[in-house]
Parts: C-alpha cells; structure tokens; sequence
C-alpha cells in the first residue's frame, strides 16, 4: 500500500514535464495520449512507490498535480 | 514515454483537495502562462509560505506591476492590485503606511521593478519600508515578446538585442543588499523547498525584503537562445545552481549560462520606517506627537 | 457627516492659497499625503508635514510625483482619504496615474498650483496653463472632476469640495489653483468642525462575496472597499467587469468605459458648481476663473459704469464643463468673452457650447502675470460694438 497518492487534472496541465523529472521515487511518466488541449499529461506508472511527498504539486506551474499522505 | 491511456491507478479520496486552490481565483483559471514557464511554480511556493507561516489571509495583500509576473496579483485570492508598470512599490507603500497591520507583499517581474520601477525599489529599500518583494527574474520581457531587460546577460539573443545584448547587466541581489534590504535572497523555480521556506521567512520578518527567483521563459528567452525548453532550463538550473548562503552578492551576477550562486545573502536588522518615524516625532514633538490614525470612519 | 475637529484649525486666519488648500485637506479629512516638491505649490505639503503629526496622519515626501501620484492610491485602498501636489511639469509626470484613479474609480484628490508652461515655463508665476490637460492629459477616455478657486477662502473651501466629490462620485478630482492664488495672502475663516460637511467614503454594507467592486448604484457609481476587511477584491487597471476582473472585450470596454464618463454628467449642468451675476440682462458675459475671474470683475465693473449689461459667469467646476449652462445662456447674449491666462484653453468649450448662438471672444494671455483689466474691458466694449 502506498503512503501516498497523487491527483492528476488532466485537462489543466500543458505537459511540462516538471513533475516526472522532479519526483523522486518517479511515479510519473508522460502519457503518449493527449488532453483536448493537444498536451501530454502524466501518467501514473508507479502508483505504489508513491510517498505523497508533493513536490509535483510544488513544481506544477498549472496546478494541475498534486500530491498528499493517505490519512492513517 | 508510454503508450498508456489516461487511467491514473491511484486510489484519491473523495475529499482530496489541490491544497493550492483556496489560494487562488478559481474562477479564473486557466492562467494565461506559458507551458513551462516558472511563474505558476513560484505561486506554489507562496501559497505553502502563506499556509505554513499561518498568514491571516485577510490581512495579506499583493502587489503587483505590469508584465507575465504580474498577472500574479489577477489570480491571487488576497485583496490584490494590479497597479502600473514600475510602481508597484510606491502603491504598496501607500497601502501599508495606511494600514500597517495589513502584510504587503509585492509580487512582480524584474523589467517591472528594476527598470522603470529601479527608482522606486531603491527608495524603498532605503527606507526599510515594511515590504515583501518577491522578483520573478526571467531574464526579459516576456508579455511584450522577449525583449532586452537590464537583467539580461551578456551575448544573449532578445527582440530588441537581435546581435546580441552588450549591455552589462544588472546584479539585482548586490543591488537589493547596497540600496538598504533588510533580507536579501536568490532562489531559481528549481529550489521548491527552499523558495517557499524563504518566502515563510520574509513573512515573519520585519523591514524590506527581497527574494529574487530566477524563472524559465522558455517561449522567448529560452527558444531565441536555442536552450531548449522549460525542463532542459530547470534540469540546468538543478546542474548549475551553488547554494553559498552569506556569499558577497557582489560576486552573484548571473550570466547566460554560467554557474548560479543561490542562497540566503543578506539577513540583517534595521529599524523600520514606522520605528524611525515614531523615534523621531516623539523626540521632537513628545506628547504632542499624534499617533498615525490614517484610515477614514467606516460609515 | 461633519468634520473631524483634530484636522480643523477654526478660527479667522491671515492665510495664502497654499496654506488654506492644507488646512482644507485637514478638514475634509485627510490623513494621508504623498508629495513631491515643485514651486509654486510644495508649501502645501510643507504644511501637511508639520501639521499632521500633531494631528495624527502621514505624509511622506517620494522619490518622484510618478510615486507620490500612486502612493496616494495605495493609501486609498489603505482605508484613507488622501491627496498630492503639484505643479505643470509634476502634473505632466503624473498622467498616467490620473488615468489609474479614473479607471479604477480610486477617489483622491490632485492638487495642481499652476504655473507658467510649457516645459519648465516660468516656476514662480502665474498661469492657468494646465486647464485642457487636467481633462485630456492621461491616454484614453475617462472623466475626472476639475474646480477652480479663486481666493485663498476658496482653497480651503474648495479642497473639502473636492473630497467630497472624489467620495461622492469614486472619481479623481483635480484641484487647479494657480500660483497667483496660491501666494496670495488673504482673510481665511475656518469654521467649527461641526459646520463643515464632510461627505463619508461610501464603504459597502454588502458581505465580502456578494459586493462587487465595479457593480454601480442607481447613480452609475460603485460603492468602496478597503484592503485588510475580507474582501478578497481585485483592483486592476486593465478594462475590467463588475468584479473586478480583467475583461479585454469589446462589450466590457463599452459598458465599462463609458460608464466612467456618464457617471459625472450631472456636471455638464445641475451639479455645476459656478457664480453668476447679472446675467438676466446681459448683452455680453464674462466667462472667466481662478485668479482671471478677479481681473475680469473689475472690467465687468468698468463696463457696467460705461452703461455696458456685462454679466458674469465664474466657472467653478472647470471639468466636466458645465456646457448646458452655456448653451442655455448662449443665445440669450450678443457675446461672451474668455479671458484665461493661456493662449485659448478653456475658450474652445465655452465656443463648442455655444454651439454659434453667439460670439466668443478670447482674451489670451500667455502667462507671467494677471491680465490687465483694460484689456479685459476693450474685449468687452468690442464684443458689443
């Protein structure tokens, strides 16, 4: 189980790439498909090494991802 | 990249949240920014300032000139002013000697504050005016197209620099510090954590400060020079950057790609303007000195 | 409401228009000035500063007036009642400002002692040099209130008339001394605080999330706000809707806009603000203000000896113009003579609101001093020839 998850609004983001480079435990990939805007958004690749740290969050000029704890 | 669909596998609770969003006008998203730009990443690193430094929401009120950085002001959810280009500081000045329990805090770009703005920062630095001025350095004039900016290093590409910019450029964190700063730092929209943790600073402190946060304009600054995009910048800003807090600010000028001295420069203790002013209207005046009661009657 | 006696200095005085001007800001209720200094008119600031510490206000000299004329507006949407000073060649660098007020209907007041222009122009003297410029001198099309005293009295009455209005119409007003005026010494009585009438920043009584900044009232002007009550509110000098919000659209800049100069044509007639005399039975009438308007009574005067019907018309409230009371006279009179110490200035809008009902005679001069009341009085006597 992972201890964290990250939300991803997809239709916001305009495929950066910050968060995939700058997780890290890189949980992220850039999807090959697109939003309606034409962008790349990020994929969840690995859900489970995710720690909720949210850092994507920090670093999404968007605020299009963001990143929190699962509640224990 | 992959070739998956746009199913995320996360399990998200039903009342998670963007932490971001009770910060900003919701309504008036999307922003105007550019992929890749750096500007939304500093407003991140403001908003997590604001949350961690328990900032009375009501009383903070931003700032800002003309150009991308301020467009800050616009989607900020505070009592915001998007005033003219280069005097945001005068009106931020005005703001606060009226109501001096509200935190002012000035959020624009570096053409803004440093060329038609540069008189009106050196005054306030002078005078330690009680401000929080956050710098969004990209090194130009983006909103008008990229053009030359005095933050511009030397041999690069602009609009109006076609052959190249031969002006030497200005050093904003040596500039802060001599003109009177009571905190001086730099930070690039790489240093997440320590942005926000100098920006949570700035909100507990007293006096002017100054954060400059050198930014990608990877659609102007970045495409003309041939340095590729948003993430080659920060990918270059994680390479290049040196954290030497207390370096000489003298020694910190920034260059077309060249090392990037980032840090904590300048934390040091002045008397405020209010102090000063008190000080001396009860030396002089004693009991008849009036305390300042600026703001008219609510009617 | 009535003033607040702390900034109210009752009493029978021996004042200049400088001087006065201050204690008329006092009195409105200001608590908060921005300057920077320029002859002929850094002595009401020099004023302000040594009396509002013991008042209990702040005044801060800038670095420019570029600053000085937006600190104001801070201060404003700080909670305060605040104003500038100036002169031609600060009044010049202050445009861009006045066109931030007028946008985003930030009520503050501009003094503005004039001086002879162009350029530097002559710093110690008169001239009502600036009078087209405090309508037209910011890009773009926006109204702004303009009165003009004629008395040291008048400076200090007329700066609370000034707030008022700022207040009334969310509108920055332009105070057009000259430098005749404002170092002119004369009797000043300042009454109690209780009969001054001070109109009250019209804050909203609406809860932050229904108020809208830009929402107007039946009198096509929004209510106010301050920084620090929960408001949340959005100021921006870009082409705005009700809220605030930047909206750079066709049908925004229409309604938006043009809202900014309907909202004061209450001024172009029932609001004017103008002295009149013997206008029943003129044949010709002097159009005149400020200092001018003191010159022209005496050739008024001398004409009236002479057996000439010469009527008055003094011009308070120089901006909007008070046109339909021109039109109206116009027809009723063979002519109307424009003295004003400029080349033509304020002749061109008394001309278009007579609309060629009858003639206009200007009697320029181009600044240094007053008009001799001569000259004054052959325009008269020509008009009606």
């Amino acid at each position: 189980m992972a201890k964290g998850f990250v939300a991803i609004n997809v239709e916001r983001c305009k495929g950066c790439g910050f968060c995939v480079e700058f997780c890290p435990t890189r949980v992220l990939m850039l999807s090959s498909a697109f939003n309606t805007k034409g962008y790349h958004p990020p994929n969840v690749v690995a859900a489970e090494k995710c720690s909720g740290c949210d850092l994507c969050g920090m670093y999404c000029p968007d605020f299009a991802i963001f990143g929190a704890r699962y509640a224990r | 990249m992959n070739e998956q669909t746009l199913e995320i596998p996360c399990t998200i609770p039903a009342d998670a949240a963007n932490p971001v969003e009770p910060f900003l006008r919701m309504d008036r998203m999307p922003h105007i920014w550019c992929p890749a730009c750096g500007i939304g990443t500093t407003v991140n690193c403001f908003v997590r300032a604001l949350i961690e430094s328990h900032a009375n929401l009501d009383k903070v009120a931003i700032v800002s000139g003309i150009g991308c950085t301020g467009r800050v002001a616009g989607y900020a959810n505070l009592d915001s002013f998007h005033t003219t280009h280069g005097r945001a500081i005068p009106f931020a000045t005005g703001l606060k000697l009226a109501n001096p329990e509200l935190q002012v805090v000035v959020y624009s770009g570096d053409g803004d504050l440093f060329a038609i703005g540069g008189n009106h920062f050196i005054h306030a630095a002078r005078r330690n005016m009680d401000l929080k001025v956050i710098c969004v350095n990209n090194l130009t004039y983006a909103m008008t197209g990229g053009q030359t900016a005095p933050t511009t290093p030397g041999k690069v590409i602009s609009a109006t620099s076609p052959y190249g910019v031969f002006e030497p450029a200005f050093n904003l964190v040596a500039l802060a510090e001599a003109a009177g700063a009571s905190y001086v730092a730099r930070w690039t929209t790489f240093h997440v954590k320590q942005l926000s943790r100098s920006m949570e600073e700035v909100l507990h402190k007293k006096g002017f400060c100054f954060i400059e946060v050198i930014s990608p304009c990877p659609t102007l600054y970045q495409r003309r020079n041939k340095m590729g995009d948003g993430l080659d910048t920060m990918k270059y800003y994680k390479q290049a950057s040196k954290i030497r807090h207390g370096a000489r600010t003298t020694e910190c000028d920034m260059t077309k790609s060249g090392e990037i001295i980032v840090g904590k420069f300048v934390d040091r203790d002045r008397p405020g303007y209010f102090e000063m002013l008190h000080a001396q209207m009860t030396e002089t005046l004693g009991d008849r000195y009036a305390e300042p009661e600026v703001m008219c009657e609510q009617c | 409401m009535h003033a607040d006696p702390k900034g109210v200095l009752t009493g029978v005085h021996f004042l200049d228009g400088d001087h006065a001007c201050c204690e008329g800001t006092l009195a409105a209720g200001a608590r908060f000035a921005a300057g920077y200094p320029i002859t002929p008119s850094t002595e009401v600031v020099e004023r302000f500063a040594s009396r509002i510490p013991t008042v209990g206000g702040v005044f801060i000299q800038m670095e420019d007036e570029l600053a000085a004329s937006i600190t104001i507006q801070g201060a404003v949407w700080g909670g305060a009642k605040a104003f500038t000073v100036t002169s031609g060649p600060g009044f010049s660098l202050m445009m861009e400002h006045i066109g931030y007020a007028a946008m985003t209907e930030t009520p503050c007041v501009f003094v503005n002692v004039q001086r002879g222009g162009p350029s530097t122009g002559l710093p110690t003297l008169p001239a009502q040099a600036d009078m087209m410029q405090a309508r037209w001198g910011s890009h773009g099309d926006y109204g702004i209130i303009a009165l003009c005293p004629n008395s040291p009295q008048e400076c200090f009455d007329l700066t609370i008339t000034a707030f008022n209005l700022s207040e009334e119409f969310r509108v920055p007003v332009m105070l057009m001394l000259d430098e005749c005026v404002g170092h002119m010494t004369e009797k000043v009585v300042i009454p109690d605080a209780a009969a001054i009438d001070v109109y009250p920043r019209r804050f909203t009584h609406l809860p932050p999330g229904e108020f809208r900044l830009f929402e107007p009232r039946e009198d096509k002007v929004p209510d106010m706000v301050r920084a620090g009550d929960g408001y949340r509110f959005h100021v921006t000098g870009l082409t705005h809707d009700e809220r605030g919000y930047p909206s750079m659209n066709v049908d925004t800049q229409n309604r938006s806009v043009t809202r900014l100069l309907e909202k004061l044509q209450p001024f172009t007639g029932e609001r004017a603000l103008s002295e009149t005399a013997n206008l029943e039975d003129a044949e010709v009438v002097v159009v005149s203000y400020g200092i001018t308007s003191r010159v022209a009574q005496r050739a008024i005067d001398m004409a009236r000896q002479q057996g000439v019907r010469a009527g008055k018309f003094r011009i308070i409230s120089a901006w909007p113009f008070p046109e339909r009371h021109i039109a109206a006279l116009a027809p009723k009179v063979k002519a109307m003579v424009v003295p004003e110490l400029n080349l033509g200035q304020m002749v061109r809008e008394v001309e278009r609101a007579a609309a060629g009902k009858c003639k206009v005679t200007l009697v320029p001069h181009a600044g240094g001093t007053v008009h001799n009341p001569e000259v004054i009085l052959k325009a008269i006597l020509e008009a009606v020839r």
